[in-house]
């Protein structure tokens, strides 16, 4: 099983490499970009969704404070643009540990509630004090490597899947780990666990910490790509977006984040030629696939692989 | 034997709602001994286990464990200085598998942090690799080690128990407290069970306190038995004694016998 991980991790890194190169069409790697971006808050989510048992629909928050305090870093008080982001981080972690301690006291749906306000807080905050306030604020500078600064589609491209991978390493090895055992104990028996030794609430805001580590580090990487922001961006459309998918991709495999987000980012995409009925043929197939598909696709791709195997 | 006392229970009282389930409930147990906790349904005895592990809270009393009050020590904690259980509804980790299970009992003892887990440090592969092995030695103890790798809901119920209890073992107790350890077993397993259990004691030196309604078993393999009867002690002593105390007999089958 490890070695499928690292089997597709390859696969998958290689992919990435050839994309660009093959499609040499803008528009295709901007798409490429956003579902990197996308990929990397559903990762987090997924984590603390299919391997704590958490719910959380207030990713956006996370992924707003990453955005805009690295914005406001690099921008206003001229720090290089990789210490921004990095400090961006590290604000939203510490947030998330204020909002972990009392919020996974709670459980299921009030969970899901004390998240939810949350992430509104944060979308109001920014409404009212971010700079520009609801028509935001431009300029913000792009992120440059020792010296060197990404202007093309084909960098950033790059650069954000070589972060994805690097985050999806670090996870499996993670959820692999006897702490992910530990996770997985958690969300097997609460009661079982605890008797055994396993420190819950300790283990459970740490997975909180960490979605809030890759939302926040997607937000960073969001605002020096498009080097605009408003708040309209991580509203709570944003959380439910990310929400689908991880629902969409599936909880029980950590490539649940990577595919949900490939399909919720390119169906809109896709559907362009409905015009304004989009919206409706976006909810319908969603709707669809989650009536016939609910464990996610990628329980639905690995089973056809084997069957595909088998033959 | 005079040998010393690992667990006191004091005074212990606990009421859900209007109804007192527990009153004034005094118990020792000793080091070493397999000791049982008998009564009839309802009598109480599962709520004193989960006082006694701290998932649920007294009203008044003290439950003393080494000399050390737990009265401050939630679950976790308690579990961490050697007292674990099993339970009469199984609350195993069901979707993963047994080695799994078992590595779960053992992951305190060996706890590191996210970054290193990500980063898969040496330390981190070493203490899993330990983990594993020593997992693995306990499964061979319940003769389990050829099933390692199946999902432990797949197995059926006996093999359940023994999971469950291979986890209890895996984070080293000094006291294990098992709920009603041979329900739902067979005549064989039981025996099997209570072989186990013995050897658990012997082995390990860990001690045992026992909720069970297989008064063969109960009989058999303890040293010492505590009646509850309506949330109150009513007899306690050797089996022989209990077996012929006029009280118990009376709260098992009724007065008019």
């Amino acid at each position: 099983m490890k070695k499928d991980n690292a089997l597709t991790i390859f696969v998958f890194s290689l992919l990435i490499l050839i994309f660009p190169l093959i499609y040499k069409d803008t528009y295709l790697l901007t798409i490429g970009i956003f579902i990197g971006i996308n990929a990397l808050v559903a990762i987090g989510l997924t984590i603390l969704m299919g391997y704590a048992g958490q719910i959380s629909i207030g990713q956006a928050g996370f992924y707003g404070i990453g955005a805009y305090v690295s914005a406001i870093l690099s921008l206003y008080f001229g720090l290089p643009v990789l210490l921004s982001m990095l400090l961006a981080i590290v604000v939203a972690c510490i947030v998330s540990i204020f909002i972990a301690i009392p919020a996974l006291r709670l459980k299921g749906h009030y969970l899901a509630v004390a998240t939810l306000g949350f992430g509104e807080i944060v979308y109001l905050i920014l409404n009212e004090w971010g700079p520009g306030g609801p028509s935001g604020f431009g300029d913000i500078p792009r992120i440059s490597l020792f010296g060197y600064t990404f202007t093309t589609s084909y960098e950033y491209f790059y650069f954000v899947w070589s972060i994805v991978i690097i985050v999806m390493i670090f996870s499996f090895n993670l959820i692999n780990s006897m702490t992910g055992k530990a996770l997985k104990a958690i969300h097997g028996s609460e009661t079982a666990s605890a008797t055994v030794g396993i420190n819950i609430v300790k283990l459970k805001i740490k997975v909180f910490i960490l979605s809030a580590f890759y939302a926040s580090m997607a937000g960073a990487i969001y605002a020096h790509y498009v080097t605009f922001l408003s708040p309209s961006s991580f509203s709570l459309f944003y959380s439910v977006m990310v929400l689908m998918m991880v629902v969409v991709g599936g909880i029980s495999n950590l490539w649940g984040g990577v595919v949900g987000a490939f399909i919720i980012t390119i169906l809109p995409e896709l559907l362009r030629g409905f015009k304004e009925l989009d919206v409706l043929v976006y909810g319908i197939i969603l709707t669809i696939a989650l009536l016939f598909v609910r464990k996610g696709f990628v329980p639905l791709i690995l089973e056809g692989y084997r069957r595909w195997l088998q033959k | 034997m005079a040998s010393e006392v690992i667990l006191q229970v004091i005074n212990v009282s606990k009421s859900f709602g209007g109804l007192r389930v527990l009153n004034n409930v005094n118990l020792s147990v000793k080091k070493g001994n397999i000791h049982a906790l008998i009564g009839p349904n309802g009598a109480g005895k599962t709520t004193l286990l989960n006082i006694i592990s701290g998932l649920e809270k007294s009203d008044n009393g003290e439950i003393v464990f080494k000399g050390k009050s737990l009265r401050r020590l939630s679950s976790y904690k308690r579990a961490r200085i050697g007292i674990t259980r099993t339970f009469q509804n199984l609350e195993l980790f069901s979707d993963m598998t047994v080695i799994e299970n078992v590595m779960a009992g053992m992951y305190f003892k060996r706890e590191s942090g996210f970054i290193a887990s990500g980063l898969k440090l040496r330390k981190v592969r070493k203490d899993e690799k330990d983990i594993a092995n020593r997992s693995l030695q306990i499964l061979d103890f319940f003769e389990l080690s050829h099933k390692k790798d199946e999902i432990a809901k797949n197995l059926p119920i006996g093999e359940q128990r023994l999971v469950e209890l291979a986890r209890a073992i895996a984070s080293e107790p000094e006291l294990i407290l098992l709920d009603e350890p041979a329900a739902g077993l067979n005549i064989k397993e039981t025996k099997t069970l209570g072989i186990l259990i013995q050897k658990i004691r012997q082995d390990m030196g860990i001690t045992v306190l026992l909720i069970d309604h297989d008064m063969e078993l109960v009989m058999k393999i303890c040293d010492f038995i505590t009646v509850l009867n309506f949330g109150e002690v009513i007899a306690e002593g050797e089996p022989i004694v209990i077996q012929k105390d006029p009280k118990v007999i009376t709260a098992y089958l009724g007065e008019e016998f």
